[in-house]
């Protein structure tokens, strides 16, 4: 066994995957917070298939993908998360008018142009082993630039997250913080899309807070321990997926899954 | 000058008018009672004071050198923070945000703010609870104490006791009035109690569908409008 994880990064494609995924989850699992607690859950999901038609775009006409997805998800995300407030759509069904509209998009122009070429099934689908080191050191920087940007925001993001009116009541620039949220997650979601595909990126998102919800009572320790758990699952959902063949974004899935069962009966027990 | 000074405001929601030309004054050390039926604009009213939203017409005058984010609020609870997991700690401490645009971290000024109102209100032995599973009572007050860390001058509470037990009523309405009286913080809260708003408060602002009345409270029980609300209500202390 011992011999096997050895071996699995002497590959140095594993290695990349293992750096770049645990940055991305890492990422994913802070911003899922307060989108969870905001009752945002279903933004990382739409925002993807929003990814996927840009990335579309992107590939239709030869532009590098991620400096087209990543703009066009920011844009995205600041609309969704603005149009909550002075809503004449609800918003659960502005997020599944963008996702839908993007989605069809993304559609009619794959196939009216070359089809569905390879590096737009790896977003479909998330290949993280097939990244390009060009790609992992954007994804680097990124996903670093991500988490030292969420510690300088953290204490006003939990205010906004917490109670938006009273944040706003009291001079904190509500309007900056939500940009720089939906920043974060524009980058987040796309990046994340490579290694879990369109399908299953929210899945980064939402399992790591709600499992740490299940027993952590603060902010701060739901936030440390969704990290943690975002880490941990990543690792094994790679492990697994490496010695069973099975994709690996689905893999992360299923270990994720079973965290959220196990700290959910915990979390019942503590009452 | 007064604290806040409104003239002629008005406001209204996609061309409905809800308030209709409103002026009164509030001065420093003063407790308002803004009463009213439901959807007279009273919670509108607030968010124009708080500068969330902006009148159609007329203006906000703040005076005594009150700056916009020196208002400390309490809102009405949303429903979202039933199950948000924070500490008590956590949730009055993100009250003394306003005054830092750009620091990341709490000082310790902060955190002995936070300390000296969490005393004030007799939550300190609470501070690493879960704000979530407190009694209404207890969660007002931590609200209480978050919008003291905004601010040392003016409070602006709506609806506080909705929601709340007899006991815990009283025991809020007995903390309000401390802070007012003792530590001179300027009190405007909206209630839908006009008996207890009479008790507590020295000024009354009591708004209706097309009219309202504003005056001291002693004025407010001998006119027409105050007689026919508190329905023949005498002793008031
Ligand atoms: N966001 C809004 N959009 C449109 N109309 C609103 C909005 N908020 C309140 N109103 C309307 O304004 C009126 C006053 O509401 P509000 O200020 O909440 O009254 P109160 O707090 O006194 O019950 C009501 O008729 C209500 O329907
Ligand atoms: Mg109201």
């Amino acid at each position: 066994m011992w011999d096997d994880l050895i071996q699995m990064f002497s590959y140095p494609f594993m290695t990349r995957a293992l750096i770049v995924g645990i940055l991305v989850s890492l990422c994913a699992a802070v911003l899922g917070v307060t989108l969870v607690l905001k009752r945002y859950s279903m933004i990382g999901d739409g925002l993807s298939h929003v990814g996927f038609g840009a990335l579309a775009v992107a590939a239709a006409f030869h532009i590098a993908p991620l400096y087209l997805a990543i703009p066009v998800v920011f844009v995205a995300a600041l609309v969704l998360l603005r149009i909550s407030e002075n809503s004449k759509i609800k918003g659960d069904a502005a997020i599944a008018l963008f996702s839908t509209s993007a989605l069809a998009i993304g559609v009619m122009i794959v196939s009216m142009t070359s089809g569905m070429n390879a590096d737009l099934n790896n977003y479909m689908f998330g290949s993280i082993l097939a990244m390009s080191e060009e790609d992992v050191r954007l994804s680097v920087i990124l996903t670093l630039a991500v988490l030292v940007l969420y510690v300088l925001f953290y204490h006003k993001i939990f205010a906004v997250t917490f109670d938006e009116t009273f944040a706003k009541a009291t001079g904190v620039k509500v309007e900056l913080y939500r940009t720089v949220l939906a920043f974060l997650i524009a980058i987040t979601i796309v990046l994340g899309m490579r290694m879990m595909g369109a399908l299953l990126i929210s899945s980064l998102i939402i399992f790591p807070a709600l499992t740490a919800m299940r027993v952590c009572k603060d902010f701060k320790s739901v936030i440390i321990c969704s990290l943690i758990l975002a880490m941990v699952s990543f690792t094994l959902g790679l492990a697994l997926s490496y010695f069973l063949a099975t994709p690996t974004g689905a893999s992360i899935v299923v270990v994720d899954m079973v965290f959220f069962l196990f700290f959910f009966i915990a979390g019942r027990k503590q009452g | 000058m007064a604290l806040i000074t409104c003239k002629n405001l008005s406001f209204a929601y996609e061309n409905q008018l809800v308030i209709d030309n409103l002026s009164f004054e509030v001065k420093t050390g003063e407790y308002l009672c803004i009463v009213g039926e439901n959807g007279t604009g009273k919670t509108t009213l607030m968010k124009g004071l708080l500068a969330l939203k902006k009148p159609t017409k007329g203006e906000i005058l703040t005076g005594d050198g009150l700056r916009a984010d020196q208002i400390g609020y309490l809102p009405q609870q949303t429903p979202s923070q039933k199950d948000f997991p924070a500490s008590v700690m956590e949730v009055v401490l993100s009250g003394c945000l306003n005054k830092k645009s750009f620091s990341p971290f709490y000082s310790k000024e902060d955190k002995e703010k936070a300390k000296a109102n969490m005393e004030l209100l007799g939550i300190w032995d609470k501070k690493k609870e879960c704000y979530k599973d407190l009694s209404g009572g207890y969660k007002q007050r931590v609200l209480l104490a978050r919008a003291l860390c905004a601010t040392s001058k003016m409070l602006l509470l709506d609806e506080p006791t909705t929601g709340l037990d007899p006991v815990a009523i009283i025991d809020f309405y007995e903390t309000l009035r401390e802070l007012n009286r003792k530590h001179g913080i300027t009190v405007i809260m909206v209630s839908h109690d006009i008996k207890e708003a009479v008790k507590q408060a020295d000024h009354v602002l009591h708004l209706t569908q097309d009219s309202y009345f504003f005056g001291t409270t002693k004025e407010y029980i001998k006119s027409n409008l105050g007689k026919e609300f508190l329905g023949g209500y005498e002793n008031v202390g």
